[in-house]
């Protein structure tokens, strides 16, 4: 398995070589929402706790590393990390709300989508960011203003971003944080009872994948060079980036890369067939039909599916047994 | 400050009220009875009032005549939706199930989308135009047939509750799954019927309100909030709670349009919505034990 | 040790000024008829509930009002009656979680969670889901998962309820394991044979009180304790 991952990479890294133009775009798409999608993950499906708000991270991520660079030239490259700091900031807030107040379940997802919303109507009105219509990046090409002619190097950036939050990921995922986080999201009164400060690590799975997700806000906000309230705070935004990883397996370190891999291409495929004119939300109706689809046929995502069918043929061939039945889990590291 | 735009204010508030109170009861009935939080349920409610803007401008059928059929088509909507997609994932964890309305929301909110486009639609209603007066204040004669309607119908669903035996038996299951299971109950169909009953509400409520209120695919999400606003503060599960609650949220929304920019409306409603959750008593995390 | 907790619920007086010791290294049974408190005792005790009137202090520090997993990390854990398991994660990887109480470092854990794996007699199960598991190996998969806390005292709740007697033999010889290793334990317990034979001391509550406390066969023939139990028409009659 490691080394299909490793070959994986090596041909990722590689690519822009061959690829035209428009494929290097479909594969920031794929990486940039694979990244988005890892870090929600964090909080999402490691933690259980759902949240349908996220976009406003971007949003906060996005708008503080604009207005920074408009306002006083700061470099996007600071203010990523200064966005970052900030929506890690709401993220707290929203995280301290929520899990002192004991919200679970469907009341946190109101309380996430609640300050979304909130969120996207304050700056909506707020003219000294731009207002309703937003706020619009010029283009200089200069790279130490997170500018690039080559759209290369954004593929290269995005890349990066979703191997640093799948590696955030995977170094939870084998600590003591990322156990706690899985038997806090299988029964928090019983982690409570065997030494698990539950507020803690929600609080902290929180503040990561809401750092995590303002970094991308910067690199949306940079690669497109416009941000509007309504697209950066928005509903549509906060499916988008959880669709992914609950199709590819939540709480599953590749669930969010494998969703990405297949959900992006579909929707701009969709995009570009059906797209014409206010029928962009065809595709919506496809994730509402897929999130469906995955919650009635196929909950832990694709991803854990794929190992155990992998698994089973595998053991099929070494032992020459037809069907010998693997163990329930996969071995522990 | 004029005490007469004060007063209509209030008149205004109290008579949308009605609508409110009737959606608030349908997604209140949901949740009591099958524990399911009805993330589609503003949702509906727009399919509620497309479907009678059609009857209307296709079918010349005006609203408050048409609200009937509305009902109806979203009483099947809601018993499908229950029995082939809720009724699948009983046993699976609780994201599961709001993960599957949220999946509901999204199809029915597009469609619209896709349907009817995204520029707001309000039905014509004979009735819309006509206004009587009480002294300095004037009734908007629609709205006070969409309340006087919208009580009714509440009347009648809490007549069908107690009075009737499938009412009966619907409240019995909301009570205690096993001892309904015992009995011999078709828990199952109980279930669909009740979710079709929450779903006709609503799809009443949105035909009632279609000539006074300006719609469009989005204001799905508006009125879920607003559904989940009254429900929590009067109490998830009650009728009664649903139904004043309505009537409060109602008459503070419309207070708050005498005094506030209008775009400030959503952002007071949410704001409401986080205040509610945080200081809701714990008690009402009702989950039913499995 | 426990001194004066009281607790209720809306009307209902559940723990009323209850006194209760546990010494180290000792093994106490609480017993008393259906809803005289005991588990409320329990959830008093261990943080998942604050007592309205009263003390507990434990290891000579009060630890009222702390949540349940700071006191698990002082030493005191507890099961559940109805038992919790990780339902998705193995049996191993539900006692690493208890382990990492002991040992912050998943590789240490995971070797103590091995352990205490196989001295409840789960080592076999080791892989399986904690889902899949019978009646019988929960219990022990609970008491293996809060036994890997290392706790000093041990909270035992109806441990052998819906067991067979053999299981319910296969738990009392654990059981006395654990407590001649050194762990002090408090038991709640219905089955009557298992409480007399495990117990140094036992304390009887009835209606949130302590109406007894003693050896085992002193509880045996206390009258307080018969009428609490069968009413009072028994108390008169042939002894035991």
């Amino acid at each position: 398995m490691r080394w299909a991952l490793v070959a994986a990479l090596v041909v990722l890294l590689a690519l822009p070589a061959v690829l035209s133009s428009y494929a290097v775009t479909l594969f920031i798409l794929i990486f940039f929402y694979g990244f988005l999608g890892q870090a929600w993950n964090i909080v999402g499906g490691y933690a259980g706790q759902l949240s349908v708000g996220h976009a406003a991270f971007v949003g906060v991520g996005g708008y503080t590393a604009a207005m920074l660079s408009i306002e006083t030239g700061l470099t996007p490259w600071l203010g990523m990390l200064v966005g970052g700091a900030l929506a890690a900031l709401l993220g707290a807030i929203i995280g301290y709300l929520g899990f002192r107040f004991g919200l679970r379940g469907f009341y946190f997802v109101l309380l996430t989508v609640a300050f979304a919303e909130i969120c996207r109507i304050a700056v909506s009105n707020i003219d000294a960011v731009g207002g309703p219509l937003g706020l619009y990046i010029t283009f200089t090409g200069d790279p130490r203003q997170f500018q690039f002619q080559d759209s290369r190097v954004y593929y290269y950036i995005a890349l990066a971003l979703m191997l640093v939050a799948t590696a955030a990921a995977w170094a939870i995922e084998r600590r003591r944080f990322g156990i706690y986080l899985a038997a806090i999201r299988e029964d928090e009164a019983a982690a409570e009872a065997l030494g698990v400060n539950a507020f803690k690590y929600k609080m902290l799975a929180m503040i990561v994948s809401s750092f995590l997700t303002g970094l991308g806000g910067t690199f949306y906000a940079f690669y497109l060079f416009s941000l509007q309230p309504n697209t950066l705070f928005g509903i549509p935004l906060s499916v988008e980036i959880i669709i992914r990883p609950i199709v590819g397996g939540a709480g599953t370190l590749l669930g969010p890369i494998l969703g990405s891999f297949i959900l992006t291409p579909l929707a701009e495929l969709s995009r570009l067939y059906l797209g014409q004119g206010g029928l962009h939300g065809a595709h919506l109706i496809a994730y509402g039909v897929l999130l469906i689809g995955v919650v009635l046929f196929l909950p832990e995502g694709a991803y854990p599916r794929l190992r155990r069918l992998l698994q089973r043929s595998r053991l099929a061939s070494f032992s020459g047994h037809p069907r010998s039945k693997p163990a329930s889990r996969p071995p522990l590291q | 400050m004029d005490l007469t735009l004060v007063l209509q204010g209030l008149l205004s508030g109290l008579l949308f009220g009605g609508v409110y109170s009737l959606m608030a009861v349908g997604l209140t009935l949901i949740f009591g009875v099958m524990r399911v939080v009805n993330f589609a349920h503003g949702d509906m409610m727009v399919w509620g009032m497309y479907l009678a803007y059609l009857l209307a401008a296709r079918g010349g059928i005006d609203p408050y005549l048409g609200f009937v059929a509305c009902a109806a088509a979203l009483f099947a909507l809601g018993f499908l939706v229950q029995r082939g997609l809720v009724d699948q994932i009983v046993d699976s964890p609780h994201e599961m199930q709001i993960l599957l309305m949220l999946g509901v929301a999204l199809v029915l909110e597009n469609l619209a989308l896709v349907a009817f486009g995204p520029e707001p639609t309000r039905v014509r209603s004979p009735l819309a135009a006509a206004t009587l007066w009480l002294g300095p204040i004037f009734v908007d004669v629609a709205r006070l047939v969409t309340f006087v309607v919208a009580v009714a119908l509440t009347l009648a669903l809490s007549l069908f509750l107690y009075r009737t035996d499938l009412g009966r038996t619907i409240r019995a299951a909301a009570d205690n799954t096993y001892g309904a299971l015992v009995i011999g109950t078709d828990v199952r169909r109980v279930y669909a019927v009740a979710f079709g009953v929450g779903a006709a509400c609503v799809g009443a409520a949105g035909a009632l309100v279609s000539p006074i209120l300006p719609f469009q695919p989005p204001t799905g999400l508006a009125l879920s909030v607003t559904s989940f606003n009254i429900v929590i503060i009067g109490g998830m599960g009650s009728l009664l709670g649903a139904f004043v609650g309505g009537l409060l949220v109602s008459l503070a929304e419309s207070l708050g349009a005498v005094f506030l920019k209008p775009s400030l409306k959503e952002l007071l409603s949410f704001s409401l919505l986080i205040v509610i959750l945080l200081f809701r008593p714990a008690g009402l995390f009702g989950r039913r034990p499995s | 040790m426990a001194r004066g907790l009281s607790r209720r619920f809306g009307g209902l007086q559940a723990v009323a000024g209850l006194d209760l010791t546990v010494a180290p290294g000792e093994m106490l049974g609480l017993i008393g008829p259906n809803g005289a408190g005991k588990t409320t005792v329990f959830n008093l005790l261990s943080g998942f509930l604050t007592p309205d009137a009263g003390d507990v202090r434990f290891r000579g520090r009060s630890i009222v009002g702390l949540p349940p997993h700071a006191i698990c990390r002082r030493g005191l854990a507890r099961t559940f009656q109805i038992v919790r398991p990780f339902p998705r994660m193995t049996v191993l990887e539900n006692v690493r979680v208890g382990a990492l109480a002991l040992h912050p470092r998943a590789p240490e854990a995971l070797a103590r969670a091995r352990d205490v794996v196989a001295r409840v007699g789960l080592g076999a199960r080791e892989r399986v889901a904690a889902g899949a598991l019978t009646l019988a190996e929960r219990k022990r998969l609970e008491l293996a998962r809060a036994l890997a806390t290392g706790p000093a005292l041990l909270l035992l709740d109806e441990v052998m309820a819906g067991l067979n007697p053999t299981e319910i033999e296969t738990i009392i010889q654990l059981i006395r394991g654990i407590h001649e290793s050194g762990v002090s334990i408090l038991l709640i317990e219905h089955n009557m044979r298992a409480v007399m034979a495990l117990s140094q001391r036992i304390v009887v509550l009835s209606f949130g009180e302590r109406i007894a406390e003693g050896t085992p066969t002193d509880i045996a023939n206390h009258p307080k304790v018969i009428e609490a139990y069968l009413g009072d028409e028994y108390v008169h009659a042939a002894p035991a």
